[in-house]
């Protein structure tokens, strides 16, 4: 029963995932005074965001094909037309859901 | 309007700018009007440059020690029932996506209970197949995780006064949306840990429901390319980065991340070129930045 309930590993790495996320919550509380809050670490903790998840769309959507790559300009038209999330999302899967109907 | 509140009120804007939903945003923008910058409400990016101290948000408030526990709690919720709203509907999505990668109710329950954090719940759904490497998880959690550092930094104030064992527990259920509401309403009438929990507990209870939802649904549709919901997943993450969108500066360092992210998913197994990618990009940032302070 509980091979099916998770993957090999799959415990391991949603408890290390879970740690590493509980050590950020209650250690950024308890450092509180001791991060950087100029300089070229904090520039770094500051840009890791956007730069992880532009790591992580590229690839994707090129894997996608052309019109992976098609959805995702759609997405971005959308967004910076609408500035919603929602929206920019289910522009991107109606379009390539229209380009594969189409051929 | 004294330079500080200012500053107080571009850092919020900052810290949030990780939000993932529409209402977390819609509470920034609404604090930034109230505290009398009308002109940088509608921007999508509050001029996040200013930011010189985070702790100014609520440095001008102070922790209530002796509040009721309940009390706090019942406040906090309900203070963020809109956001639990747009949380069953975001968690609706990953679960929706989750079934596709195969996912199940109960590896998403313990994702849900134990880690309970959006962002990162996406990106490890994305890695979710055999063979699973347990430190390839682990490096792109830490990565994505990471600004629970400078948020629970930034929660100092309101646990202030109160004992280690009480902050250990309460920590847990600190997402950005919950995040966002009990600094908002730490700055106008000051606010207790409890309120941050009860939202916390909230905001798990929809997000939860909204996952477990949209899995059980998700596993019913059997052809997800006929409806292009295979590439919902690289849509939502698009949506999500665009909304990280900083400006010029993010230029370099973002064309840095791609370039590679692009090389290394070519030459390395797995999902290794999101943390190669992801760490070389901001790496590009802080090595500019490193460049400007040294010619000064």
């Amino acid at each position: 029963m509980s091979t099916d309930l998770f993957i090999d590993h799959g415990p391991a790495a949603i408890i290390a995932a879970a740690l590493i996320t509980y050590c950020f919550r209650f250690g950024g509380l308890l450092l509180a005074d001791r991060l950087p809050r100029t300089g070229p670490l904090r520039i770094f903790l500051d840009a890791l965001p956007g730069t992880i998840l532009i790591s992580l769309v590229v690839p994707s959507a090129v894997h996608s094909g052309w019109r992976g790559v098609v959805g995702v300009v759609a997405c971005l038209a959308v967004y910076m037309g609408t500035r919603r999330l929602l929206l920019t999302m289910f522009s991107g899967v109606l379009t390539v859901y229209l380009l594969r109907l189409m051929s | 309007m004294t330079a500080d509140r200012q500053r107080l009120v571009v850092a919020a804007g900052h810290l949030c700018r990780h939000e993932i939903t529409e209402s977390v945003s819609a509470v920034i923008h609404q604090m930034v009007y109230d505290a009398g910058f009308a002109r940088y409400a509608g921007h999508a990016w509050l001029p996040t440059r200013l930011l010189e101290n985070a702790e100014f948000i609520m440095s001008d408030s102070k922790s209530i020690p002796n509040v009721s526990f309940s009390t706090g709690m019942h406040r906090g919720a309900v203070a963020n029932i809109p956001l639990a709203v747009s949380a069953v509907t975001y968690g609706g999505v990953l679960g929706v996506l989750s079934a596709q990668k195969g996912v199940t109710w109960a590896e998403m329950s313990a994702m849900n209970v134990l880690m309970f954090a959006g962002s990162a719940q996406f990106v490890m759904v994305d890695m979710w197949q055999a063979p699973l490497s347990v430190m390839a998880v682990a490096m792109a959690v830490f990565i994505v995780n990471l600004r629970y550092l400078l948020i629970g930094a930034s929660l100092q104030p309101v646990f202030a006064g109160h004992p280690l064992w009480r902050k250990a527990l309460l920590m847990h259920l600190v997402v950005d949306e919950n995040w966002a509401v009990t600094i908002a309403e730490h700055r106008k009438n000051g606010t207790d840990p409890y309120f941050l929990f009860g939202g916390g507990l909230l905001l798990l209870g929809a997000w939860s429901s909204g996952t477990l939802g949209g899995n059980l649904l998700g596993s019913f549709i059997s052809q997800p390319e006929k409806y292009a919901l295979d590439f919902a997943f690289v849509a939502v993450f698009a949506a999500l980065t665009l909304s990280l969108w900083r400006g010029r500066g993010d230029g370099l360092p973002w064309a840095g991340a791609i370039v590679l992210a692009l090389v290394s998913e070519r030459l390395l197994p797995g999902k290794w070129y999101i943390v190669i990618g992801g760490v070389g990009g901001a790496l590009v940032a802080g090595v500019i930045e490193y460049l400007r302070l040294k010619k000064r």
